[in-house]
């Protein structure tokens, strides 16, 4: 039954593949660390090559997937050093990995997301392996309806997050909600909130998002520090460069958990890695955030969300193989480039392309072993990013997100609304609002209302489409606990108190 | 510091020379030609671009590789806009266009702008539309599920890649008016691209998928659906040769998704002519077939004034289809 998987690792094995997944894993933490260039993109730039350089199938596809992971690697990287998340996956990454890096734990920070990320990874992909065609069957029942109250149990883990500021937490994440709205109405066709102004039909983009929100707004936030106080906010550069075997086993359960859970998240068609982060970050700090750590560099927080991105990207894999459909934009792009090759990925892959699948499966076992080898060793280097003075290094992210930016769009309008976003998050930062809550409103609230308008026009109408399936009634229920069991908890506490 | 300023320099120069070299592929190609997708990279577009760049240069149709660059926005109006305002007399570029972008065109999505304002290339690919439906389902045919449609036109859920008024739409929409039902009352529901709507009719979750041929091939083979019909004029060789056309099943409904260029309006005529010959000379080589093949794509035989005439008339059609289902006044 396993023959593809060790004819596979034949293919993945030789000389030039062995290369291919090497220079892919490096390549794909550069894009992925490169701010504005993601996985997406770095896949679209050099699937041409690839196809250019008559590379045979299955080394293309290594290559492209050694690409895809490894910028899950390096997406990280930004987050933590500079509190930019280099793609949509490391949004959470910088709630806890920014926070490390400010005292001074850059290197084992970076190490801990290291050891995450193959983790996650490597439990994916051995899940890949196993259950395919039986997760796929499974996905699919996943329909609208299943899906919007699956958005519904996100919300309701964010819940988690309101913290010192309930209010804030709310409004952040209606304000994400509200500017997932602008552009052309997927259900209709009517535009909304554009203006009239055609770079706003599609809506916002994320990259365009992230990067005004978190990279725009730290500049202006720097500019504005050195005009008061003469200083630019230097951080503390070194303290240890490598983690340690504890801080590694303090965080297994949150690397197990965050793995099975962005994995699964992974597996549905139509969620992404953003999604699975959230969802890990939230579960994790419910489940182990007793003091109150997270948020304020606790590992398992830095640890949770990069077990679940790398899960996650693994996942996707498997509507892909097993039924042709893509699990996320990346996976998307990755079967364009199959269908270049004439191979159309879906049931009968395993059947008819064999070599194909069982070479794709295995460079990922061995992009994974490799990047965890390229980045366990370099984290105390790349931790050094950070004796670079802020005033160049910061200014520096911003030019290669305004490149990063243009080369997508080709268009200034893209340029000038980052800019807009910068100044709104830079505002926002000033009033203490989370920029994470922000761009989980907008991922999910897009989602949630696509998925909601789309289970109406199945029933036509009936909203008993939302509680019929066991799935949604599983979700609908879990939700329901999230919300009301800390709140039953904490009155019960406050009456045990005033009993005694 | 002179050290961690060198170790600085090291990180930083990697880094610059990515981004340089990403950014330099335009720059080095300033008399090069171009191809603009209208979208982000991946989709369609993209592929329609890809399909003359590597066509081109490697039937050596051109000695120089063709460049690729993405626009994306308003579903390809930002493209329209760009090149009609500020590259309206490039002799070296094309833009991707589709069947969708005569949709966007009759629908006036694409601003102040009408098909005349551009100069139609010609096409090098068609795809046709194809209704779908799960194997467990109770329609073997498409007499039988037209039958329900007609006597439940809102009980059956159609589901597509694409937004109401979007050419995924429009496929179920002629499904409907072939049999005198309205648009209006079909319950249709859109999904972000033609894999979200093919989950979905795999779940169950919706009844009847219209959606293209050429990606079908794989889960034809595996019996997970049956295509009901195919909606091209004729029967389409290949694979796809069992398949009924929607013509011969008796319901005038056909659905041709070609794949084509534009240029600028102000393009001399000569320059526009070297792009018509080069495109008609690729579709005539032998290897293109193969090239064409690969990305699922069907033979068309479209060039110069031929295809400008055509995509006018389909706007035309599009227009008069819009407003009767009351999708424009």
């Amino acid at each position: 039954m396993f023959d593809f998987i060790i004819q596979g690792f034949g293919v993945a094995l030789t000389p030039l593949n062995l290369g291919l997944a090497f220079s892919g894993a490096l390549l794909g933490t550069l894009f992925g660390a490169l701010p504005g260039i993601g996985p997406i993109n770095g896949i679209a730039i050099l699937m041409p090559l690839a196809y250019t350089l008559g590379l045979p199938a299955e080394s293309a596809l290594i290559l492209l997937a050694g690409i895809y992971t490894g910028a899950e690697y390096g997406g990280r990287m930004s987050s933590i050093l500079l509190n930019v998340p280099g793609d949509a996956s490391a949004v959470m990454t910088t709630l806890d990995g920014y926070p490390l890096a400010k005292r001074g734990l850059a290197g084992p920070a970076l190490g801990i997301s290291a050891i995450s990320s193959f983790v996650g990874a490597s439990i994916a992909i051995l899940g890949l392996t196993l259950f395919a065609p039986l997760l796929a069957t499974v996905a699919v029942q996943f329909g609208p309806a299943e899906l919007f109250t699956m958005m519904v149990f996100a919300f309701a883990s964010m819940s988690v997050m309101m913290g010192k500021d309930p209010v804030k937490t709310a409004l952040g994440a209606i304000l994400g909600v509200l500017i997932g709205t602008v552009g052309v109405d997927s259900g209709t066709g009517i535009q909304r909130f554009t203006f009239d102004i055609p770079d706003l039909y599609d809506g916002i983009d994320f990259v365009v998002l992230i990067i005004g929100m978190f990279a725009i707004s730290e500049i202006l936030l720097m500019l504005e520090s050195r005009l008061q106080h003469g200083k630019t906010g230097e951080l503390p550069v070194i303290g240890r460069v490598f983690v340690t075997m504890k801080e590694i086993l303090y965080c297994k359960g949150a690397m197990l958990r965050s793995s099975l859970i962005g994995f699964l998240i992974g597996v549905l068609p139509g969620t992404g890695a953003s999604v699975a982060g959230a969802v890990a970050y939230t579960t994790e700090k419910r489940i182990s955030d007793k003091d109150n750590t997270f948020g304020t560099g606790d590992m398992r927080g830095l640890s949770a969300p990069e077990a679940a991105n790398n899960a996650s990207a693994a996942g996707s894999f498997v509507p892909m193989l097993t039924l042709g459909i893509p699990g996320s934009g990346t996976t998307a792009v990755l079967l364009g480039a199959l269908m270049l090759y004439n191979i159309t990925p879906g049931p009968m892959m395993f059947s008819e392309h064999p070599k194909v699948a069982g070479g794709l499966i295995a460079s990922l076992y061995i992009g994974n072993i490799v990047l965890l080898l390229l980045n366990l060793p370099l984290a105390g280097f790349f931790a050094r990013v950070l004796t670079i003075p802020r005033w160049a290094l910061v200014p520096g992210i911003v030019i290669l997100s305004f490149v990063g930016v243009y080369q997508l769009h080709s268009d200034m309008g893209a340029i000038y609304l980052m800019l807009g976003i910068g100044i709104l998050g830079y505002l926002l930062r000033k009033l203490n609002f989370s920029l994470a809550t922000i761009v989980l409103g907008f991922v999910l609230g897009g989602l949630m209302e696509e998925n909601l308008r789309r289970a109406l026009a199945i029933s036509g109408g009936d909203t008993n489409i939302l509680w019929q399936s066991g799935i949604s009634q599983g979700l609908w229920a879990a939700s329901l606990l999230l919300i009301l069991v800390p709140f039953l908890l904490s009155r019960l506490s406050k009456r045990k108190a005033q009993t005694a | 510091m002179p050290s961690t300023k060198r170790l600085a320099a090291a990180l930083v120069a990697p880094l610059a020379i990515a981004t340089v070299s990403l950014l330099s592929l335009p720059v080095m190609a300033a008399d090069r030609s171009e191809c603009i997708a209208p979208a982000k990279p991946g989709g369609g577009y993209d592929l329609t671009c890809r399909l003359a760049a590597n066509g081109l240069l490697e039937t050596g149709v051109i000695d120089s590789p063709m460049m690729v660059t993405y626009m994306p926005g308003g579903i390809g109006a930002v493209a329209y806009n760009h090149v009609i305002g500020v590259r309206s007399d490039d002799p070296n570029l094309i833009v991707a266009a589709s069947t969708g972008a005569a949709v966007n065109l009759a629908l006036g999505k694409f601003g102040k702008f009408t098909a005349d304002d551009v100069r139609w290339v010609g096409a090098l690919g068609v795809d046709y539309g194809a209704v779908v439906v799960n194997a467990d389902s109770p329609w073997q045919t498409l007499d039988e599920l037209m039958d329900d449609l007609k006597k439940h036109p809102s009980e059956i859920p159609f589901g597509a890649g694409g937004t109401i008024g979007s050419q995924d739409w429009m496929k179920a929409a002629l499904i409907a008016k072939s049999i005198d039902v309205s648009p209006r009352k079909l319950r249709y529901v859109s999904f972000e691209g033609g894999g979200e709507a093919l989950a979905a009719l795999l779940g169950n979750h919706i009844k009847v998928y219209t959606g293209d041929l050429s990606e079908l091939q794989s889960q034809l083979s595996s019996g997970k659906i049956r295509v009901l019909a195919a909606l091209s004029e004729e029967r389409v060789p290949g694979a796809f040769a069992d398949i009924p056309t929607a013509t011969e099943q008796g319901y005038d409904v056909t659905w041709p998704i070609w794949r084509g260029y534009y240029m600028g309006k102000d393009v001399s005529d000569a320059d526009y002519n070297t792009w018509v010959e080069r495109l008609k000379l690729l579709s005539e080589k032998p290897e293109f077939a193969k090239i064409r093949e690969a990305r699922g794509l069907f033979p068309i035989q479209k060039f110069g004034p031929d295809f400008d005439q055509y995509v006018k008339a389909q706007i035309t059609d599009f227009k008069t289809l819009a407003q009767e289902v009351g999708l424009t006044q």
